[in-house]
């Protein structure tokens, strides 16, 4: 049996990638479940007993699947930014790049390790809510294509911005300044539903509300938005993003000189 | 048929590095041309900023090239990259392996990136370790090797997948005299079994001691090529040190200045000859004027004065 070369290098990076995010769980898988379980503590434990049902949820049962989106979100991004950018700084991006590879391999390579580290975040932080509340599946094939599609666009967002940094300063302005606004105004901790209208239409241009609501329905088939209309804005993004980073491969800006 | 193509074919290839805040646009390479054929064993010499890291870096893929056109062993980087890269097995310049990874690990990864998987590459692994004497350090971690054994192990790495044209961006430097003559042993033994190495290097014995052909790179350009010989036979300035018995005065060097002769304390006296001088007119006329020499001896390695005399004309 001989396997594919491309099937080889992918595995390898993959392989590799892993091996690390469980070498350094310390820092890679810890942070965001003590975080989480802060969050389903106060907001779910103690501030969320005084708040009222939402369309018939508990408020923790209400904000688990943004909390856990959340975690995947950030888990996603943060490994392909640090991974690559750090790979670019000691050059052990050479490796990769004096290699057979295609781009398009490469590139699958980076986004799976960050997707496979936001999927063991997400499983163990699912994992911590059940002690908190009863947790319900009304559809495991949206709960699994939701979030497989949010880590692979913050994957790519995160390579993206690791392509483009130019210092370490610059792999957490994007994260600071723009994912952490975006995931806290994206209706993980509110409905929508409940905001006076100017705000309401404002947040529909957040597109991590979309995939926060995609990732609810599939827990509690409630959304705020069309189910159809949040795959639909995943599909895009991750199209647009990985055109962009296909075609920087090809020119080798922001990977050699 | 195969045999006709080059092991490595660049035409006319330029570089430019853009120019950023800090730094004006460099013309690293202004239009070079290289055949090498396979089997052969290639130097490339050049002062310190003459282009030969980027040269070997467009032809691996870490450098984007701003014009021209390079194949490798038949295959052009540009339409065919993944054939093109195959074959190459890269020593850079400067270390690029993962410092928290033992040298297991990395040779291993390479391997994978190369398509052979994790098992399969293990005894080849366990071979080039072993033979670049790097196998007790397997598990190691590379940033607590010595910097002779990193060097090594940047060897060990780019050997991993057989390639058959090695290139070597000065494997040598800093590596104690007697581990770079179990290197150059090495390197003779892998090209005499076929694979096709370019080098390159700033020490000129190096070159002479293993390349079959070589090429002079200063400020972009290949300013002379040919084999070694070929190289200190048409521009073979000797220099000559000579211990005199007396001390030599200011009026001996005065009546001596149709030599060329420079003095290097008051009894030595460096004499350089170029292409067509006899050694015995110069000893005729100091004879005449009363200097009496004691020895003769050859100052340096001849391609060294062939090498400084091209860079101080194309100054
Ligand atoms: N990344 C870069 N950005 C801008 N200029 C560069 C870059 N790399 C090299 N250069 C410039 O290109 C020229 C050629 O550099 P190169 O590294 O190819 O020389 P070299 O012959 O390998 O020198 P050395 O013997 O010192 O290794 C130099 O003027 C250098 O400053
Ligand atoms: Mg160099």
């Amino acid at each position: 049996m001989t396997t594919s070369p491309i099937f080889v290098g992918y595995y390898t990076m993959l392989r590799k990638d892993i091996v690390r995010i469980l070498r350094i769980w310390s820092q890679t898988l810890l942070p965001p479940v003590v975080t989480t379980t802060l969050y389903y503590l106060i907001f779910g434990a103690f501030i969320g007993s005084q708040i009222a049902p939402i369309d018939g949820f508990s408020y923790m049962q209400f904000i688990v699947p943004g909390l856990v989106m959340m975690t995947v979100i950030t888990s996603a991004y943060m490994n392909t930014v640090s991974t690559f950018y750090f790979a670019k700084w000691v050059h052990t991006l050479d490796e990769l790049l004096v290699s057979p590879m295609p781009s398009w391999v490469v590139i699958a390579g980076f986004v799976s390790g960050g997707v496979a580290r936001a999927l063991m975040v997400a499983v163990l932080v699912l994992i911590v809510s059940v002690f908190f509340t009863k947790l319900t599946i009304v559809s495991i094939g949206i709960v699994v294509a939701a979030v497989l599609l949010t880590a692979i666009l913050f994957a790519l967002a995160g390579l993206l911005n690791g392509m483009y940094a130019k210092s370490f300063d610059a792999i957490t302005i994007i994260p600071t300044f723009v994912l952490t606004p975006l995931t806290y105004l994206g209706g993980v901790f509110y409905s929508i539903d409940q905001l006076p209208e100017f705000f309401r239409i404002i947040s529909l241009a957040n597109p991590i509300l979309y995939m926060v609501n995609a990732f609810r329905f599939g827990f509690l088939g409630i959304s705020d938005v069309p189910i159809g209309v949040s795959f639909a804005v995943m599909g895009v993004l991750i199209v647009v993003l990985l055109g962009t980073v296909l075609w920087l491969f090809h020119k080798g800006s922001g990977l050699k000189n | 048929m195969e045999d006709s193509v080059s092991a490595l074919s660049i035409k006319d290839l330029k570089k430019v590095y853009a120019k950023d805040k800090k730094q004006p646009g460099t013309e690293a390479l202004k239009g070079v041309s290289l055949e090498i054929k396979k089997g052969e064993f290639f130097g490339l010499l050049g002062p310190n900023g003459a282009g030969k890291t980027s040269l070997i870096g467009i032809t691996a893929g870490l450098v984007v090239k701003t014009s021209g056109s390079v194949e490798v062993m038949g295959s052009a980087i540009d339409s065919d990259p993944v054939n093109a890269k195959k074959h190459i097995g890269l020593v850079p310049q400067e270390v690029n392996f993962d410092i928290f990874d033992t040298p297991l690990n990395i040779v291993l990864n390479q391997a994978g990136y190369y398509g052979i998987p994790r098992t399969a590459a293990l005894p080849r692994a366990e071979e080039v370790l072993k033979e670049l004497g790097l196998w007790d350090k397997k598990d190691t971690q590379s940033q607590k090797l010595s910097g002779g054994m990193k060097r090594r192990l940047l060897i060990a790495r780019a050997l991993i997948h057989e390639p058959r044209i090695l290139l070597l961006d000065e494997p040598t430097a800093g590596v104690d005299v007697e581990l770079r003559r179990g290197m150059w042993e090495y390197l003779r033994k892998l090209n005499e079994a076929g694979t096709t190495i370019v080098l390159t290097t700033h020490y000129l014995e190096e070159a002479e001691q293993l390349c079959s052909r070589i090429a002079i790179v200063n400020k972009g350009a290949i300013i002379e090529q040919g084999s070694v010989k070929e190289l200190v036979s048409k521009l073979s300035y000797v220099t000559l040190v000579l211990d005199t018995v007396e001390p030599v005065t200011a009026a001996q060097i005065a009546l001596m200045r149709d030599l060329k002769i420079k003095s290097i304390d008051e009894t030595t006296l460096e004499l350089s000859l170029k292409p067509g001088d006899v050694v015995n007119d110069a000893i005729r006329l100091m004879t005449k004027i009363g200097i009496q020499i004691a020895n003769i001896r050859n100052s340096g390695s001849r391609l060294e004065e062939v090498f400084v005399n091209l860079i101080e004309k194309n100054a």
